[in-house]
């Protein structure tokens, strides 16, 4: 028989308060470790996303159910401050020249989906069908989830790689991403990107939108914004 | 060695609904976090804010249950194992350097499984709570805290479903579910496998019997 309890050593507690100050002080380090280490641990998250239907995305939605995409009944409606209000159905947005993208997807809690593959429309195009009145300086789309909207200046939403995407890594845009289409814009997280579009108001100054109406803020550069980088 | 079997008093009842409130709670924390976070569960389920709701009431119902649990139960019994999940003595040190050695009423891998899911427990509630109260306040939202919880969540999957196998697989040990169930374990049993405290139970008395 070994030796019996008398030399008892509380590893217990040690062990309890080292995972404590560990995973707590991680809310500090795991981040930026995370990201040092991305180089090795994508294979890994690649792999992962193959096996289980992680893929990065998480959906993130504000109301009881997700809003129904009819092929037939929906519309993209562009109305304000426009010469020309017009409806468009699905099959006169796919139409429109079609662009392309490869960019990264970030949202404001934190997680990221990295060389994301979109197609769909720039706004260029969209908008010289409803020719923009002078006064119009910002967008502010809504969604058929009600009451999401949100909006983007004029100027914002012609950036290069900014779309309004019907695609999702080659396939028709999924009901959890937004189907039939969805704001696209890189550069800024993702709350700016409404889902499950149906229309697009032209407006003479940015409204408050569903979440920056919860504080979160109107220029959401990604990094430089809403708390990060500051 | 006594011809019948004899059965002895493992886990009080305080102790069992300690166990089972935290491994109700987290079956469904589980079950409704993956529905927030699996982009396919999410679209069978759909109802976000409903299953976010879920999510958060489960851990504040967990949290009051086991207050309730520590304000009505058996204090002492709750003591008692803490401090011997604490204590690890030489035997314990040598079973989790994988030799043989006689072990107590816990073994020492019991004991860590212990630490890991109470440790987890408090930094699930503190990531939880940053999560939770960041969308309120922005200045509580700690861009770290959503990795922070996914990997707690990853371990614990890892950690539940070895616990699993040894409680109800694996032939040698699924004998200590009953203890877990109904409170009580053969003595034989135990004797394989926790001898030091069959051995101590003999020395204090006459081992307590349960029908």
């Amino acid at each position: 028989m070994t030796v019996n309890g008398d030399e008892a050593r509380p590893y217990g507690r040690r062990a309890f308060l080292g995972l404590l100050a560990g995973g707590l002080s991680s809310l500090y380090w795991a981040g930026p470790a995370a990201r040092a280490l991305a180089p090795v641990t994508s294979g890994f998250s690649q792999l992962l996303g193959n096996l289980l239907p992680v893929g990065g995305w998480r959906i993130y939605t504000i109301s009881g159910s997700m809003p129904i995409f009819d092929e037939q009944s929906w519309r993209l409606e562009i109305t304000g401050l426009v010469r020309k209000p017009l409806q468009l159905t699905y099959a006169q947005l796919r139409a429109l020249p079609r662009a392309h993208q490869v960019s990264d997807f970030h949202c404001v809690t934190g997680w990221s989906v990295a060389g994301v593959r979109w197609g769909g429309v720039r706004f260029h195009d969209l908008l010289a069908l409803a020719e923009p009145l002078p006064s119009a300086k910002a967008i502010r789309f809504v969604s058929l989830e009600q009451p999401y909207d949100d909006s983007l200046t004029l100027d914002q939403v012609l950036l290069g790689d900014v779309m309004l995407a019907y695609e999702l890594d080659g396939q028709p845009l999924s009901r959890p991403h937004g189907a039939p289409a969805r704001v696209v814009i890189p550069e800024m997280y993702g709350y700016k990107g409404v889902k499950w579009l149906t229309r697009m108001e032209l407006v003479d100054h940015q409204p408050t939108g569903y979440w920056e109406g919860l504080g979160y803020d109107q220029n959401a550069w990604v990094g430089r914004s809403n708390g990060y980088g500051s | 060695m006594a011809p019948e079997r004899r059965r002895l008093r493992r886990f009080t009842r305080t102790e069992r609904a300690v166990h089972w409130v935290h491994a109700v709670a987290f079956l469904l924390l589980l079950g409704s976090g993956l529905c927030l976070y699996l982009p396919s569960l999410a679209e069978v389920v759909s109802r976000r804010p409903l299953v976010k709701g879920i999510h958060i009431y489960t851990a504040v119902a967990w949290a009051v249950a086991l207050a309730l649990i520590a304000l009505v139960g058996d204090r002492r019994s709750l003591m008692r194992t803490a401090r011997e999940i604490d204590r690890f003595d030489a035997d314990d040190r040598a079973w989790l350097r994988r030799r043989p050695a006689p072990q107590g009423r816990l073994n020492a891998g019991q004991k860590l499984n212990a630490v890991i899911t109470a440790a987890f427990a408090l930094l699930f509630v503190v990531t939880g709570f940053f999560l939770w109260y960041g969308e309120r306040d922005t200045r509580f939202r700690l861009p770290s805290a959503l990795l922070v919880h996914d990997w707690l969540m990853y371990v614990s999957f890892v950690l539940f479903v070895g616990h699993l196998f040894l409680a109800i697989v694996y032939p040698k040990t699924r004998h200590a579910l009953n203890g877990i169930t109904r409170g009580w374990v053969d003595e034989d049993w135990a004797l394989r496998h926790h001898r030091k405290w069959v051995e101590r139970l003999h020395d204090q008395e006459a081992p307590t019997l349960e029908p």
